[in-house]
């Protein structure tokens, strides 16, 4: 049981001293996990991403704004390669992750899909038991040590165990939305990744589940990098250190605004098209 | 304004209540029709056929004597049939259906195959018959044995259970697929441990109706030479063979008192067999088919 391996495996890339990182007021600059460089992304012959270059530090909560449509998810998609599965989609770019662009040839996604665990906007839990919504991912990965244990570890990691520890027999469909988005984080946290790509995960959550889970976000940074999509602005202020805006280009594909530490882009925002945004000028 | 508002609408609320009430009694009409003529089916049957059925019945083997007669070499056949056309359809089938929702390219091909599977199912059953006597009964040279009636029933119901698979498939919701591949899940891993649990119960009930389809067929086994009479047990996939529908076929085309009788006994094993079939289908159905929201 050691969720805390995560801090071992620092990936072999130059820290980036831009603007964007230089503000260490809280602390030393932490190393980049994933550095996206120049990402370009489309759906056919339709561009959703021109060009996003963006570095998300270790063990932070990177939240990415926006209007709907804009490409957030689109974005957040390629950090794990889920847009593989996409028959129309081309990617350019790269995405550096442990020193490697996932994808390079030579890199295998369902190795890396393994240490970028993902939770998706609509809980989605097996059909099967909590038990065996949670083992899932170590057995298919090959894990070799207590399945007990490593079930009840990310339970409680993801603040379920007190709720559910008496009948982990029941079906994961039985629990209500809040748990089973808690159980879905249980579940992308017992493979042990280094980071959790969250896209919209309260959306369909009523509030008190979703103060459940945002006190989660910020529980689990400490050990996990984070991030997190989301059309709510106060979420994004509540729960992240950085935020990165994304907005339309004017060839209407998603675009990379500006990103800043979270405090600072909701209070002085550099660029206008920011201000107007999380003003509510539109959007 | 107030004059305009009204003028303008006309709700004619009774006549649509109406209409709703008709259509209502037109449906319920159409569900006792159906149901009526199934009844009178059964009555008629087990009526005529039903004190046919006892142990000796079900035990004895065919005979020129009506007295005599049992179905019990054809009620072999029959499951031997049903057994041995499951061993080679279900695999074949569902392996295909795999394909072709999970791994095939979409490209004018596919959609091709796809097309000419859905057209597959609507052959005549004669059609299969007279490919099976050329391709398995001459050219492997498997005789009128049980094998080559399983390898042309299974023919017949296998774009059944294609097209049944590949529904059963396509119902399981993406997010389903994207949850396994996001916890480092292969493709293999993620069709045998998500989509095929959660696929289970519609395949199941396609397979175990296709089957039923199959018991009740006797236009390709008679194509393929199945025997009428048949008074030893099949013991093996090479032997002659015949099964419940060839032999009541058989029945009731003899002219002799009492045959007629035995035919409609045989129509009541048919039945139960078939019913059993499909209650089967059904349980499965309710016990393994997962809902998602």
């Amino acid at each position: 049981m050691e969720a805390g391996t995560a801090g071992t495996r620092r990936p072999d890339v130059a820290l980036d001293l831009s603007a964007n990182d230089s503000a260490s007021a809280n602390g030393p600059v932490k190393p980049d996990v994933l550095v996206t460089e120049n990402l370009k992304f489309w759906y056919g012959s339709m561009m959703a991403l021109s060009g996003i270059s963006l570095n998300i530090p270790q063990h932070e909560v990177m939240a990415i704004i926006g209007p709907s449509g804009c490409g957030k998810s689109t974005y957040l998609r390629c950090l794990n390669r889920m847009n593989d599965l996409i028959s129309s989609a081309r990617v350019e770019g790269r995405v550096i992750f442990d020193g490697k662009n996932i994808y390079a040839r030579n890199v295998d996604a369902v190795q890396m899909r393994r240490r970028i665990g993902m939770v998706f906007q609509k809980p989605n839990p097996f059909p099967k038991s909590i038990y065996d919504n949670i083992a899932y991912g170590p057995k298919v990965n090959g894990y070799r040590g207590s399945m007990d244990d490593l079930v009840e570890h990310s339970l409680r990691q993801a603040a379920l165990w007190d709720e559910v520890k008496d009948d982990l027999k029941k079906s994961g469909l039985e629990l209500s939305g809040g748990q089973q988005q808690r159980l879905c984080i249980a579940r992308a946290l017992a493979v042990e990744p280094d980071v959790i790509l969250m896209d919209e995960p309260c959306s369909a959550l009523d509030p008190i589940a979703t103060t459940r889970i945002e006190d989660l976000i910020r529980e689990l940074r400490e050990n996990y990098t984070i991030v997190i999509v989301t059309h709510n602005m106060q979420q994004a202020a509540r729960v992240s250190d950085r935020t990165a805006f994304f907005m339309l280009d004017e060839d209407g594909a998603g675009s990379l605004v500006e990103v800043d530490e979270t405090q600072r882009l909701f209070t002085t925002p550099s660029d206008q098209r920011t201000e107007d945004y999380i003003t509510g000028r539109f959007g | 304004m107030t004059q305009d508002a009204a003028s303008r609408w006309r709700p004619r609320v009774r006549e649509r209540n109406a209409i709703g009430r008709g259509f209502a009694a037109l449906t319920i009409v159409s569900t006792l029709l159906g149901i009526a003529v199934l009844v009178a089916l059964l009555v008629d049957v087990f009526g005529d056929g039903g004190s046919q059925v006892d142990g000796h019945f079900l035990t004895s083997y065919p005979s020129r004597f009506p007295e005599d007669a049992g179905l019990r070499s054809a009620l072999l056949g029959t499951l031997w049939l049903l057994v041995l056309t499951t061993i080679i359809a279900f695999p074949l089938g569902v392996g295909a259906a795999i394909y072709l929702e999970e791994y095939a390219p979409d490209t004018w091909l596919t959609r091709f195959i796809q097309l000419n599977i859905a057209n597959l199912a609507g052959v005549p059953s004669v059609v299969y018959g007279l490919l099976g006597l050329g391709l398995f009964v001459r050219w492997f040279a498997l005789g009128r044995s049980l094998l080559a009636g399983a390898m042309t029933m299974a023919l017949l119901i296998l774009p059944l259970i294609i097209v049944a698979s590949r529904e059963a498939i396509r119902a399981v919701p993406d997010s389903q697929r994207e949850a396994s591949y996001a916890l480092g899940a292969t493709k293999w891993q993620t069709v045998f441990r998500t989509v095929l649990p959660a696929a289970g119960g519609g395949i199941l009930t396609g397979t175990i109706l296709a089957l039923a389809r199959a018991i009740g067929e006797t236009a390709p086994l008679i194509t393929i030479g199945a025997l009428t009479y048949i008074a030893f047990d099949p013991t093996g996939p090479m032997d002659l063979f015949t099964v419940l529908p060839i032999q009541i076929f058989n029945w009731v085309s003899l002219p002799q008192e009492g045959f007629s009788e035995l035919a409609a006994g045989g129509i009541v094993i048919l039945l139960i067999v078939l019913l059993l079939a499909n209650s089967i289908a059904l349980f499965v159905r309710f016990r393994l088919q997962r809902r998602f929201d």
